[in-house]
């Protein structure tokens, strides 16, 4: 008679048991995102770390340790020294410009009128459209026999055509290209953020302020500035980042010319990682990006606690 | 009547700057445009006005680009990758983000924020690497090795995306579920999806649209032509020598761009709040 008491376990009723208690249930949910980014995203970063000091290249793949040897012969370099500048340039160059540009475009934006959702669809626009194709309609604006910025100059007799500068065979003009196009591209998004931070102020601290005698400037930098601050953070954050690792712009544009003028650290990791075979020296210049993205980090961190409180 | 001068003073003011901000955002497409549609007798001449069409516009580039190169098997790469990578997210983030924001301890914020943050992990930090793995797993020089990469940026984005929206899900609708009989595994399938559609549609969007607007990896990745998707196609493989064809590249990133372009414009708002955390309600 004991028999027919036991309990009966099937293997099918224990998994379900199983998926029935919380905490085993949400670590089966979340394990396969984290797994994927645990293999191609935290394995390659230990990966790139390794190879910069060893002695690997495609053709002679050893994993031969070297110490810092890799960082010391790039320091030494007065090209990447270059690039580094370059670098800061091309960020803090652009998403200054970019700031500019985003925090007069959205008090613009603001007001109410007619065709406004129009305007703001077309302003979008360089910030959807993909990168690539933006920068190689910028290289045909840049052309140097066909550029139209150059025949709007000449046609408007600010400059002749022996005048007419090559936007991209000059040092200093194709970094100065370099860093509008970047800017071009960051400042909608630079609207969008400050439009979303300003219309989430409620109006009532508005109105009580100008009833307590704030007036424009006032409103604007000491009650609306700091109170849009975290959310301008977060996204110029993600401008640093995504500008102070970028390849592609420069990769289109210019190859790094002339003579390394527009070089920057993507860039040049790809020419000695990829293009080289040097993976061990292309890792190492890549790992320069590291301590400004362990900052911004820090600071993103701090900025989502702060949002939470 | 100084007042109304005034007035209409800063208007015109205001619609400057507005008109300033259009043409200075929107002239590259419409330079885009206008070369995609010029004949090269047109396109090439110094002393016609660049700004319009001098003589009847033509098709001419858009027929050599379908005819002549391998812009349609261009297009089509990049719909295989968009759909593979599309589903590898879901079947990843839609999980991963329900389980983040039905977590009750600190664990799965610290846990979300840490996946969040991978995001940030730059192709160009990692492309060495990962061009040795896929080299190893025979990849190379394979669209197939993009659909492998591109969930590595996707994931930790639609996951922190889905997160944020089931947190605002209502907890009790799956706890009326659950009491009326239903399996915690079956409230998530049952209740919680169904309820997220829209969300998943914005993150089916935003899969594409970043699948669609990566060049990095593709660069690195891939290198024989019949393999690339269309932004790296267009722009690197309408150049030959050192001849650039203007017309057919315009005309080929028009086409590669305006689906994008409107995606973004529907879907923006949500993805500013995906990237704001939830900063802005």
């Amino acid at each position: 008679m004991a028999v027919i008491a036991e309990p009966v376990t099937k293997p099918v009723s224990r998994f379900h048991f199983m998926l029935d208690r919380r905490e085993v249930l949400e670590t089966i949910l979340v394990a396969p995102a984290i797994i994927y980014v645990l293999l191609l995203v935290g394995l390659p970063l230990l990966l790139a770390v390794y190879y910069s000091v060893s002695a690997y290249t495609i053709y002679n793949p050893t994993w031969r340790f070297v110490g810092l040897a890799n960082f010391e012969q790039i320091i030494q370099n007065p090209t990447f020294i270059q690039t580094l500048v370059n670098t800061f340039i091309f960020t803090f160059g652009s998403q200054l410009l970019g700031l500019l540009l985003g925090k007069f475009g959205a008090f613009l934006l603001l007001r109410p009128f007619p065709g406004r959702k129009f305007v703001r669809a077309l302003i979008i626009l360089p910030f959807a459209v993909p990168v690539a194709l933006a920068t190689i309609a910028w290289q045909w604006m840049f052309d140097s026999l066909y550029s139209v910025i150059n025949w709007t100059l000449i046609a408007a007799s600010i400059l002749t055509r022996e005048e007419a500068p090559n936007w991209l065979g000059n040092p200093y003009l194709a970094m100065l290209c370099v860093v509008i196009i970047n800017a071009w591209r960051f400042f909608p998004f630079a609207i969008v953020i400050f439009l979303a931070g300003i219309t989430a102020i409620p109006q009532d601290i508005i109105d009580a302020a100008t009833v307590d005698g704030a007036g424009f400037w006032r409103r604007n930098y000491q009650i609306i500035l700091p109170m849009i601050l975290p959310i301008i953070a977060i996204g110029l954050i993600f401008g640093i980042v995504f500008t102070f690792t970028d390849l592609s712009i420069v990769f289109l544009l210019t190859q790094g010319g002339p003579v390394g003028a527009t070089s920057v650290l993507g860039f040049a990791g790809f020419q000695t990682g990829i293009v080289s075979g040097d993976v061990s020296h292309g890792a190492a210049i890549s790992l320069f990006m590291l301590p400004v993205l362990l900052v911004v980090v820090i600071l993103m961190l701090r900025f989502i606690r702060r949002r939470e409180i | 009547m100084p007042r109304t001068v005034t007035r209409s003073l800063r208007e015109v003011a205001f619609f400057t700057a507005v008109a300033f901000f259009v043409i200075l955002a929107a002239f590259p497409f419409y330079w885009m445009l206008i070369t995609a549609f010029k004949p090269n007798s047109d396109l090439y001449n110094v002393t016609n006005i660049p700004f319009w069409f001098n003589e009847p516009p033509t098709l001419d580039h858009v027929i050599y680009l379908f005819k002549e190169t391998l812009f349609a098997r261009w297009l089509l790469n990049s719909l295989i990758i968009g759909v593979c990578v599309v589903i590898i997210t879901l079947v990843t983030a839609v999980p991963a983000g329900y389980a983040l924001a039905r977590m009750t301890s600190r664990k799965g914020e610290a846990l979300g924020i840490a996946i969040f943050l991978t995001y940030l992990v730059p192709p160009t930090l990692l492309f060495l690497p990962l061009s040795r793995i896929i080299a190893e797993l025979g990849l190379q020089n394979s669209m197939w090795s993009l659909v492998l990469v591109y969930p590595t940026f996707t994931i930790p984005f639609c996951s922190w995306l889905l997160m944020g929206f089931f947190k605002a899900l209502p907890v009790e609708i799956e706890e009326a579920a659950i009491v009326d009989g239903c399996s915690l595994f079956g409230a998530f399938i049952k209740m919680a999806i169904p309820l997220s559609l829209p969300a998943i549609l914005t993150v089916v969007i935003f899969t594409f649209t970043l699948t669609l607007q990566e060049f990095v990896y593709a660069l690195t990745f891939v290198s024989s032509s019949s393999q690339k998707p269309i932004t790296l196609g267009v722009s690197t493989d309408l150049i030959r020598g050192d001849v650039f064809f203007w017309g057919e590249i315009m005309a080929g990133a028009l086409i590669a761009a305006i689906p994008v372009a409107i995606a973004y414009n529907l879907f923006l708002d949500r993805f500013i709040s995906g990237i704001t955390g939830g900063a802005v309600k």
